[in-house]
């Protein structure tokens, strides 16, 4: 009836680019999966979008709307999937001693972590052909040089995943559930995402632009609005975040 | 027996202490083994014994204070780069993320190997063919669990550490997964598992070891373990006077009442003493009400070596 299994001992690792490659799709395939987190990594986003870009509800200061409220949309998506979503799961695959099966196999702790970047880079490709594609549709006109675009989103995505990683490996998986939305939330306000920062008071305001969601979508907007080359204080504002971060989380990070 | 230094495990005077030095009794306790290569080997124990403890040692997660670890000739933490291909982790719970499809998770861990099992195959072995495509989290407990035994066979390791693999399962999945076993051992797979299950033991084990707080106080074949002896129980009413009764059998036998009315002779049985036990329960009036020989199990040794108290 059952097939016969060849179970005679044949052991031998992948090669490490397949195994990280394959870890990196299952988890592309979980969080694309994922009702909540396509909340906050698509939906959101894209309602703030059409919502602010196609009414004058809020006040976007001068200039076009939605060149104002692309390039921080796409910060937001960075820090949904980097972030929020990383710390999130990662948390959970932590709580549920997935971490450290994942460890009993040939995957060894650097190709997993290689895996999960790879996987939120890819995660991020799809979330910015949507909100392009979206606020194309709406009337954005993207000036600037697309490297320095690229260059942004990477050091944005080294800060929020360093934290992301340092939420999840050291506080208990529902700690790291509230704590990462609530983070999301705030910055989403206070951020500079949708809300203009010179809003705020001016000596909170020279506050606010040192965080790094803040620093992505002002660098973002210097690129894609005004079409500035490799803008100095947001790249340097979001270096010293993802140093920070990916330090504390490779000194303080707990695998179980 | 195996040659120092060719035993898939081999373990000396290993202590782990959790806590603070010098607390609490230390989980393991100058605990030394030997799980021969291509054999079954069978950690038994009440809880708490130490035997998640020891197994976690094995397989590198943890480290122990003192003594030493050889698996299959190499350090578990040192030279775990080395010995990850090679050896097959089953957990005692958890370990495969919710919202994973079953066939997708154990292909994840197929990839992981040069020369895996085909994951469908191994899916229906375990009579979870029809459920590839269903999250891991809607799958029941036992279902679960034989994925996670699916997850450690499928790199095709020369040892795998089943940590209580039928723990929970129901009787057709207890023998899907015994048989399993019996094809790793027969393929020429060295297995350590830990189990509560005294059949479990007695069937699958070529080597028994026993722990309580942390060391081995047996170990042996299964059969070794129960000894040839026989011995016979019956129920009558209860208050027989048993004295008189042993009186009347060879020296050196042994005879108690527990709990009442259920009696149990330890001797030589011979049919000269079953006769001599029958004649005297005619002799006072006594019917005797299933009357049977039997041999030592392993949960008798079990119990007698760790005694019948509860554990927490």
């Amino acid at each position: 009836m059952t097939a016969p299994l060849d179970l005679s001992p044949a052991p031998g690792a992948a090669p490490l680019p397949r195994m990280i490659l394959s870890q990196a799709g299952f988890e592309v395939r979980a969080v694309l999966r994922n009702g909540e987190q396509l909340l906050l990594t698509l939906i959101i986003p894209v309602v703030l979008l059409v919502l602010f870009g196609a009414t004058s509800l809020l006040d976007l200061g001068p200039g076009r709307r939605i060149d104002f409220l692309a390039p921080g949309v796409l910060a937001l998506a960075v820090m949904s999937t980097a972030f929020t979503g990383q710390a999130i799961g990662t948390g959970f695959e932590r709580r549920y001693g997935v971490l450290k099966r994942l460890g009993a196999t040939p995957l060894p702790r650097g190709g997993l972590i290689a895996a999960k970047t790879l996987a939120v880079i890819a995660v991020e490709a799809v979330q910015a052909a949507v909100i392009c594609a979206v606020a194309l549709a709406l009337g954005w006109h993207p000036h600037g040089d697309p490297g320095s675009v690229i260059v942004l989103l990477l050091l944005g995505t080294a800060a929020f995943s360093g934290f992301g990683l340092l939420m999840a490996g050291t506080l208990r998986a529902e700690a790291t559930l509230a704590a990462a939305n609530l983070v999301y939330i705030l910055l989403l306000a206070a951020g500079g995402v949708v809300f203009p920062l010179d809003e705020f008071p001016s000596g909170v305001q020279g506050a606010l632009e040192l965080l790094p969601i803040a620093a992505l979508a002002e660098g973002l907007r210097d690129v894609l609005q005004d079409g500035a080359a490799l803008p100095g204080t947001p790249l340097l504002v979001l270096a010293v975040w993802a140093v920070a971060g990916l330090v504390l989380a490779g000194r303080f990070f707990k695998w179980e | 027996m195996t040659p120092p230094g060719d035993g898939a495990v081999e373990l000396h005077m290993l202590v782990k202490r959790y806590g603070a030095a010098g607390g609490a009794r230390p989980a393991v306790d100058g605990l030394s083994l030997t799980a021969a290569r291509g054999a079954v080997t069978s950690l038994l124990g009440p809880n708490g014994a130490g035997k998640t403890t020891t197994i976690e040692i094995c397989e590198g997660f943890r480290r122990a204070d003192s003594g030493t670890v050889r698996v299959l000739g190499l350090d578990p933490v040192a030279d775990a780069r080395a010995l990850r291909p090679r050896v097959g982790v089953m957990p005692q719970s958890g370990g495969v993320p919710g919202t994973a499809r079953a066939g997708e998770f154990l292909r994840l861990a197929a990839s992981f190997h040069a020369t895996p099992l085909d994951a469908s195959a191994l899916l229906e072995r375990l009579g979870l063919a029809g459920h590839a495509r269903v999250q891991v989290r809607r799958m029941s407990g036992g279902q679960q669990q034989r994925l996670s035994l699916a997850v450690a066979v499928v790199g095709r390791p020369e040892l795998v550490f089943l940590d209580e693999p039928t723990t929970g399962l129901d009787p057709q999945a207890r023998h899907a997964t015994w048989t399993l076993i019996e094809e790793l051992r027969a393929a020429g797979v060295s297995v350590v598992l830990t189990t509560h299950n005294m059949e479990e033991a007695e069937r699958l084990s070529d080597h028994v070891v026993i722990l309580d707080h942390g060391s081995v106080v047996a170990e042996g074949a299964p059969e070794k373990l129960t000894g040839a002896e026989r011995q016979l129980r019956f129920r009558a009413r209860p208050g027989l006077g048993l004295e008189e009764l042993l009186s009347a059998l060879p020296a050196g036998s042994a005879a108690k009442e527990s709990p009442a009315g259920h009696y149990l002779i330890e001797a030589d049985v011979r049919p000269e003493l079953l006769a001599t036990v029958t004649a005297w329960c005619a002799s006072h009036g006594v019917m005797t009400e299933d009357l049977r020989i039997e041999r030592r199990t392993l949960e008798d040794v079990f119990l007698e070596l760790t005694g019948r108290e509860l554990r927490s």
